[in-house]
């Protein structure tokens, strides 16, 4: 194939890459954007692997299918549930795929280059890697927290920014050698042991960034992907690669954007990390309180003379996979009349929209499961809430407490409702460490146990 | 250890303090229970109810008190006239004792019980603090005599509260003065303003005035200086004659205007206030009635009757005293949960034996006989109740959030120009210095970012994680480089780096596209 066809083909295929997430935008919409994706991808590859010469084109179709299959058993095994983890793992091969293109573009570059724009392409390279390998380590251990392998606290090492900066300035030092040194066995020496360094480094930042963060980090992550696809397209001289790098690249970087805009932190304090280890203790909790407790057929009776319901489901929903139960409890007040909702924040659960996809799994319609911004203004005129699992984002301390760690952080106004049930396993503080003064309010009540648990039996209760 | 629910016996007092719910659970703390036959009848809880959840029925007075270490009661240990004897010498020597107690009035049966051993918990004496607010009985039976003072104000007066615009002309609203602002005034507030009447409540504690605003009374406010009425453990106190001058002529004005009176005015420890004088009374209109909630201590109104319902001047004068029982069923389901809190603390291990713990301070307030000591009163507890700010937590005025707030203006002004500066600074070298090739392709880098940020925004934030699936696998794009390598691997290090590249790359492919679909198959409207 001549290379003018096949860059027409990667021009087609970047426009569909962007109709793709353009897609989206809707609901409606959103399954031909995966097709336009699909389409994209296949379009890239067929021309790609006609363009090549007929040598390695076994292992090219080999590797592709094989890949490719093994994607799709996972993609049809995973639980709804452990999406978090998949996308974590998956950033993590597009940073292994970066490291490992990035090694085989400086032994045996595909362009032959000279005097300023061999310097550039070094550069290209030695970021293409750095950013690879980090987003490789960095993914793995997120994976690995999300999944419940490594612990999900936020590992505080002491003086652990300097470890990061000497990290930092080591590449870049390590960076200046491999461009200066002439010789290809120093200049791998180099490359390997940067990113040695950046695989270390791509750990370490992740390990002292607690679960809660976890938003934050796997759409800092996502970002990072694309970054290096894009250096690799630099690398290659290959627009498509260039443009969807960017597209992923921004996409997550906004993503990470909104995620720390709804916890009202800074990006780089999320970053840095060692969030709630402070353990700051608000003033205003005394002693002086308990939570009144409810059972069962308490909570059936009030949500069967209630008018309008809104449930608000957080991390908890998740480990204790109850969103199906909640689906029930939605169908059958529903039957009764009764207006259900959900409200969601920005920050619920592990992945940004999270909490979406599980109660859409769960044959939630997508039409009631509404967005922090648009519920808020509804809580007063609520009869029951059922929070489930969530307890940092409905926290009244962020709005009322300007004492508190997270005050100013946009939360759930759940207190305002009549009645607020919030089913949990204990007293203990949520992710941020902060007394939550929900449990304390006169309208608050508590149906303590295992989220699922209480769930189902809520479900009986109701339809007996 | 055997618990004993007897019947209560003062006259006309028809709650109960325990419900079969709460049976069920002083049960599941270890305990047995024993009702006496007929315990529940007035308040329509009937023996074979207790029997269905675990409780024995004593089949006469004698065998219950015989039989129960630990006595549940409502109203204070009295004479039973059919047995002869006093209750309190009726419980087992060394037992237990929960119920109205008002040790201040009564300490002849202080030493009564004491003389006997008997441990004696006094409902009323429970702390006002917010941890006890599960026990308290109190509040629970003043919110009941609230409410049931507006229905029998209601069913007295005749009117309609709310007003009406009907064919046959318009019917005005009725006027409700509300007195005393605590539990019962609130909830004769909340009941009268549900029916439609226009509500107007006073206090002398000018901290309620929120709360009467809250429950949608206007909230009658002397203007008289700073004086204050809130006394310890949120109740009023005495206030100064000049105060009281101003308060009565409120109430006179008040009075020839207003069509109903409920009266819920109580100092701690002191008869009631008088308010309500009898000319004011006089100056009311006729078919006025007056609902008198402090009756049992004197009443705030000159004329009320204790216990009784009297017409004097044309205005119908309320004096029940027993408001809550007359919502039995209510009342012994309030007062019963209270208790059933209240020896869930006593007893923490379930194991159905009480243990008095003095240094809390809740049961330190609320045993007034332990063993054979009258432990009556309690040592004052702290009045935490000021809402003063705790000291290095002050606002900072407004001057230093203004110089705070321009400091950070002028800093994020800086940062801002500096990343101006490095930007241009970069773009030129760029311009300057970089080779055409890579011109071109930054070219393009920079305009796809701008696409992705413009496309990006717009996606609905309720497939976040559709998108990072699909972004995910979009980014399996470096697939391309890839394959592109392997096709022409000389050396076989890069040979087979470039194979894992491709595996790996095509994982990505396959995976994200597939579990995206996934998930978008599953929204639906």
């Amino acid at each position: 194939m001549s290379s003018g066809l096949v860059s027409v083909a990667y021009v087609v295929a970047s426009v569909l890459f962007i109709l793709s997430l353009g897609g989206l935008s809707h609901q409606e919409s959103s399954r031909r954007g995966n097709l336009y994706g699909v389409a994209g991808i296949l379009i890239a590859l067929v021309a790609t692997v006609a363009s090549v010469s007929d040598s390695g084109l076994v292992a090219i179709v080999i590797a592709v299918l094989v890949g490719g299959s093994i994607g799709i058993v996972i993609a049809n095994k995973v639980e709804m549930t452990q999406m978090p983890q998949l996308v974590a793992l998956l950033h993590s091969f597009v940073g292994l795929a970066a490291v490992l293109v990035g090694f085989s573009g400086y032994i045996e570059p595909l362009i032959q280059t000279t005097g300023a724009e061999h310097t550039i392409k070094l550069v290209e390279v030695f970021l293409g890697v750095f950013i690879g390998a980090v987003t490789f380590t960095g993914s793995l251990i997120a994976c690995g927290k999300l999944d419940g392998r490594i612990d999900s606290k936020a590992l505080t090492l002491p003086g652990r920014h300097l470890m990061n900066l000497a990290a930092l300035l080591a590449s870049v030092l390590l960076g200046a050698w491999f461009l200066g040194t002439d010789s290809m066995a120093l200049g791998v020496i180099a490359l390997v042991l940067m990113t040695l360094i950046a695989a270390a480094l791509g750990a370490h930042l992740i390990m002292a960034i607690g679960g809660a963060d976890m938003p934050v980090v796997v759409s800092m992550l996502n970002s990072y992907s694309g970054w290096a696809a894009a250096s690799i397209g630099f690398m290659l001289g290959n627009d498509l690669l260039i443009v969807t790098g960017a597209l992923v690249g921004s996409s997550g970087a906004i993503l990470s954007y909104i995620m720390c805009k709804a916890m009202n932190r800074s990006f780089i304090s999320v970053i840095l990390g060692g969030f709630g280890q402070t353990s700051s203790s608000s003033a205003a909790a005394g002693s002086d309180q308990t939570a009144l407790e409810t059972n069962i057929d308490e909570v059936c009776e009030e949500l069967r003379n209630a008018d309008s319901v809104i449930i608000v489901p957080g991390y908890g929903m998740a480990v204790a996979q109850a969103q199906n139960g909640v689906s029930e409890i939605t169908k059958l007040l529903k039957a009764r009349g009764t207006t259900v909702r959900f409200g969601i924040h920005p920050v619920a659960g592990r992945l940004p929209g999270h909490m979406n996809v599980l109660l859409a799994e769960a044959n939630v319609s997508y039409d009631i499961v509404l967005e922090m911004d648009e519920i808020n203004a509804d809580f007063p005129q609520t009869d029951v809430v059922l929070v489930i699992g969530a307890n940092d984002t409905v926290n009244p301390a962020a709005a009322e407490d300007p004492g508190s760690p997270i005050a100013g952080m946009p939360v759930l106004e759940v207190w305002k409702a009549r009645q607020v049930v919030i089913l949990k396993r204990g007293m203990a503080t949520g992710y941020a460490g902060v007394e939550n003064p929900l449990f304390f309010k006169d309208n608050s009540r508590m149906l303590f146990g295992d989220a699922k648990d209480s769930i189902d039996k809520l479900v009986g209760a109701l339809r007996g | 250890m055997k618990i004993g629910i007897p019947k209560e016996i003062y006259a006309d007092e028809r709650r109960v303090a325990a419900t079969p719910p709460s049976v069920h659970k002083l049960i599941g703390l270890g305990y047995q229970v024993t009702v006496e036959s007929g315990a529940g009848e007035a308040a329509h809880y009937h023996d074979s109810a207790y029997e269905a959840v675990g409780a024995t029925i004593a089949a006469d007075t004698g065998s219950l008190w015989s039989e129960a270490d630990f006595v549940l009661k409502v109203r204070a240990p009295m004479d039973n006239p059919a047995l002869g004897a006093h209750e309190a010498d009726l419980i087992r020597e060394g037992g237990f004792l929960v119920s109205y107690i008002w040790p201040g009035q009564n300490s002849e049966l202080l030493s009564k019980l004491a003389a006997r051993k008997i441990t004696t918990f006094a409902i009323d004496s429970l702390p006002r603090i917010s941890r006890a607010q599960k026990m308290d009985a109190l509040s629970a039976m003043a919110n009941i005599a609230g409410y049931r003072a507006v229905v029998e104000a209601a069913s007295h007066f005749g009117r309609f509260f709310t007003g009406q615009m009907t064919a046959a002309g318009k019917v005005p609203p009725a006027k409700v003065m509300v007195i005393g602002a605590g539990v019962a005034g609130l909830a004769a507030v909340g009941a009268a303003n549900s029916l439609g009447a226009i509500v107007r409540a006073f206090d002398t504690r000018l901290e309620v005035k929120e709360q009467i605003e809250s429950m949608g009374a206007e909230f009658l406010q002397l203007d008289f200086g700073d004086e204050e009425g809130s006394g310890t453990g949120g109740y009023a106190k005495q206030m100064s004659d000049e105060f009281i001058k101003a308060e009565m002529a409120l109430f006179a004005e008040q009075a020839k205007e207003v069509d109903i009176i409920i009266t819920t005015a109580l100092i701690p420890g002191r008869p009631a206030p008088k308010l309500i004088t009898a000319d004011m009374v006089k100056s009311m209109k006729p078919g006025s009635v007056i609902v008198d909630l402090a009756s049992e201590r004197g009443g705030n109104c000159e004329l009320t009757e204790p216990g009784k319902i009297v017409e004097k001047h044309d205005v119908t004068l309320i004096g029940y005293t027993d408001l809550p029982s007359r919502m039995a069923k209510v009342a012994s389901d309030l007062y019963a949960t209270n208790l059933f809190h209240l020896l869930s603390e006593l007893t923490p291990e379930k194991n159905g034996q009480p243990q008095v713990n003095m240094d809390d301070d809740v049961i330190r307030g609320l045993t007034v006989v332990l063993d054979q000591d009258v432990t009556w009163p309690p040592p004052q507890p702290q009045t935490p109740v000021s809402p003063k700010a705790a000291p290095g937590t002050e606002e900072p005025s407004a001057e230093q959030k203004a110089a705070a707030r321009k400091k950070s203006d002028r800093r994020s002004l800086i940062s801002k120009g500096v990343l101006l500066i490095v930007t241009v600074a970069a773009l030129y070298g760029i311009g300057a210095h970089a080779p055409d090739s890579f011109l071109r392709h930054f070219t393009v880098f920079v305009l796809a970012c701008f696409i992705g940020y413009q496309v990006v925004w717009n996606v609905t934030p309720s497939l976040h994680t559709p998108l990072m699936s699909v972004t995910n696998a979009i980014s399996g794009i470096i697939v391309i480089g890839a394959i592109l390598h392997l096709a022409q691997a000389e050396n076989i290090a890069v040979g087979i780096m470039a194979f894992v590249a491709v595996l790996i790359a095509s994982i990505n492919v396959g995976g994200g596209f597939r579990v995206t679909h996934r998930m978008l198959k599953m929204f639906r409207r």
